[in-house]
């Protein structure tokens, strides 16, 4: 079953192509979400469906609530109304198992200023449950062109780069559903490029992404869907 | 559900608990003037006079009812925050949040009194005494709920902050009250009681028992009237909290 | 696989946390100093006359041990939160309480365990016989871990509320009445000449208490306070 999904694929990467597969036969599934905030109700009746290889476009002017929805999606929020599913069942009761499946990069970068890349990476990918050895972390960073800096400590970089160590996480990952938060800010055109590339091989080895971006998606996906938020 | 055939479950909407709560205040409001008039009667006038302390120690008829409210208060308001965070009922964090000003009223009331007592006894306005103390660390506790209930500015998310410290809080309640016994039976310090050990007149037993129910028929005034004004001041987006607000003005 | 995963991903958690205490000892440092400044205020407020200092003692160092370990709370989750690895904490699959033990654990490390290791010297201070320190030492030891995770579910209810740090004292302090009774007690105990046995077990009972409870409610309190 991996080899009609991805044959392309050298075998080495065996593990990560079953992982995701396996998410080919799972829908993330959202209905009628609503999120109050205070006393203002940020968004109501927010439905998609989304299933492997697909890439979910969440656009809207600042403050629709695109991060609170993405928030949402990972479990971090609870909605008012209506509830996320994760292969038919909600996430709320399956916990620890659609955990499992999520990579999240959110707004802020997730790094401490005073550990070096490499040492940031590491604890990013224990917490995500991934096996964390030296050579496929040094392998991300070098994708990401991070190689130079590695042992620096992260509070020396610039945004760029910090921003680009907080998405050196993703190929490490292995999980099917990627939740980007605005990942192409403060990026250079050679790391967007790096990126773009990063989503289209996920998404042809039937993951799925969620990404909220201000800028034109350039990323070429069998289905992209559109969200479009309103205040 | 048996609870469930006299529509009881209806009541669990902050909307249709409102006019119940406010039909229910008079009901309340008549017993505990009532009890309050004969409690006080029975504590100052019927109860033998103590042999030890003179007429002194009367004020225990308000001090220890006071003390055993406030307790009593906590365990509700723990209930209700419990509830509230298990089952994510609106209206179990609003009945938790309109009992910590009552409770802190009567832990309040219970140290004023407690110092009153001990003014003529022991001749200082404080005396460290196992309840006195037990007493002002669940002021400590009350006021805790109620600061960070404040502090935080989105309504949900203090509604559940708060009633998870309540929860901590009533765990340690137990802990507390008896780390204080001990502290104070080994310092060997002031006692606040009647004369003797357990054996108190019947009448004097009475009287307690009598003001303890007028207080908590007071409680329920009180909640009940906190809890609709929080009701209104949640719901105010909602068109019938809007309306009933403006009839009301 | 997922056990081994969870314990892998708490040392992971423990270590990152104690070098990033290693890369800011100022922080480490600054609650050693409160300690031992807050001490010796005392005899300056109370008068230098050894016998009520003896008397004191105990309490005195205590209270002292309280307020530098509650100061230093601020420190447990705040940067965590500013940053965004908090967050990833709460979207990894690795069950929420096993990381905050990990972090609390760190956190005793960095800032309780230095307060147990200095507190015989400034026992000195107050004419305490040896007796006397090593039960202070063994109370202490037992009673700063407690501190430090009952400390850690008020940190986690008041992140980013405003009045930070003395709201969290508010809601704290009366929480740790009971450790700061038998700890202060179990050394006045030794003084005297009773044994410190009772006090001493109702803290590792205190301890073990804590233990199971408060890591369930700091990832709640954590969950509440992310929504």
């Amino acid at each position: 079953m991996p080899s009609m999904l991805a044959p392309h694929l050298p075998s080495g990467r065996i593990r990560g192509v079953t992982a995701v597969a396996e998410a080919g036969c799972k829908r993330l599934e959202a209905r009628e979400l609503a999120c109050v905030r205070g006393d203002r109700r940020l968004f109501a009746d927010i439905s998609f469906s989304l299933g492997a290889g697909e890439l979910l476009h969440v656009a809207g002017p600042n403050g629709s609530g695109k991060t609170t929805l993405l928030r949402m999606v990972c479990g971090l929020v609870r909605p008012v109304r209506g509830e996320v599913r994760w292969g038919g069942r909600p996430i709320g009761r399956l916990g620890e198992e659609y955990l499992r499946r999520v990579t999240h990069v959110g707004h802020a970068n997730a790094i401490k200023d005073d550990l070096t890349c490499r040492e940031n990476l590491l604890v990013s990918t224990t917490l995500s449950g991934a096996p964390a050895d030296p050579g496929r972390l040094r392998m991300a960073l070098e994708r990401m062109g991070l190689s130079g800096v590695e042992a620096l400590p992260t509070k020396l970089l610039s945004q760029g780069q910090k921003r680009r160590l907080a998405l050196a996480r993703l190929p490490l990952a292995d999980t099917p559903l990627w939740i980007l938060d605005e990942p192409f800010t403060a990026l250079d055109s050679g790391a967007v490029k790096a990126i773009r590339s990063m989503l289209e091989e996920h998404l042809d080895r039937g993951g799925m992404v969620v990404l909220t971006t201000h800028q034109d998606v350039p990323v070429d996906a069998r289905v992209r869907k559109r969200l479009e938020m309103h205040p | 559900m048996r609870a469930d055939r006299f529509g009881w479950s209806r009541y669990a909407a902050p909307t249709n608990f409102y006019p119940l709560a406010g039909r229910l205040i008079p009901w309340f409001a008549a017993p505990a003037i009532v009890l309050t008039l004969v409690g006080l009667y029975l504590g100052f006038f019927v109860a033998p006079t103590d042999f030890r302390q003179g007429e002194a120690y009367r004020i225990i008829f308000i001090h220890v009812p006071a003390a055993w409210m406030s307790m009593w208060i906590y365990v509700c308001m723990a209930v209700y925050a419990g509830v509230g965070l298990v089952f994510n009922t609106r209206l179990s964090s609003m009945m938790a949040g309109a009992l910590a000003p009552t409770g802190a009223l009567f832990t309040f009331l219970a140290l004023w009194t407690g110092s009153l007592w001990g003014k003529p006894m022991w001749g200082t306005w404080w005396v460290w005494d196992a309840r006195l103390t037990s007493e002002l660390v669940l002021l400590f506790l009350y006021v805790g709920v109620m600061a960070l209930t404040a502090s935080i500015d989105d309504p949900r998310r203090a509604d559940r902050a708060s009633g998870l410290l309540a929860l901590v809080g009533v765990i340690n309640v137990p802990i507390i009250y008896f780390s204080v016994q001990w502290w104070n039976t080994l310092h060997q310090g002031a006692s606040l009681s009647p004369s003797g050990g357990s054996r108190m007149a019947t009448s004097m037993l009475m009287a307690m028992l009598v003001m303890t129910l007028a207080f908590w028929m007071y409680s329920f005034v009180a909640v009940f009237m906190r809890v609709r004004c929080i009701i209104l001041e949640r719901e105010r987006y909602v068109d019938w909290a809007r309306e009933l607000a403006g009839q009301e003005r | 696989m997922s056990g081994a995963g969870a314990m892998g991903a708490v040392r992971c958690v423990l270590r990152r946390d104690l070098t990033l205490a290693m890369r800011q000892r100022a922080d480490l440092l600054t609650t050693l100093f409160f300690f031992i400044i807050v001490v010796s205020l005392f005899p300056l407020g109370i008068g230098p006359e050894m016998d009520t200092l003896r008397t004191l003692g105990p309490g005195v160092l205590w209270v002292a041990a309280l307020l530098a370990s509650m100061l230093s709370l601020g420190r447990l989750f705040a940067s965590d939160y500013a940053d965004g690895t908090l967050e990833q904490m709460l979207v990894s699959p690795q069950p929420l309480s096993l990381l905050v033990v990990g972090k609390v654990l760190a956190h005793w490390l960095s800032a309780g365990a230095p307060l147990v290791l200095i507190a015989p010297v400034l026992g000195l201070q107050f004419a305490m016989p040896v007796e006397g320190s090593k039960v202070l030492v063994a109370s202490l030891l037992l009673g700063t871990p407690v501190l430090s995770l009952i400390g850690a579910i008020g940190a986690a209810l008041t992140l980013g509320v405003r009045g930070g740090g003395v709201l969290v004292a508010l809601l704290v302090l009366p929480l740790y009445v009971p450790v700061l009774i038998f700890g202060a007690g179990a050394v006045e105990a030794t003084m005297s000449g009773l044994g410190a046995e009772g006090h001493l077990s109702l803290l590792a009972a205190f301890l073990v208490l804590a233990l199971c409870f408060s890591p369930w409610a700091t990832a709640t309190a954590l969950r509440i306070s992310m929504d």
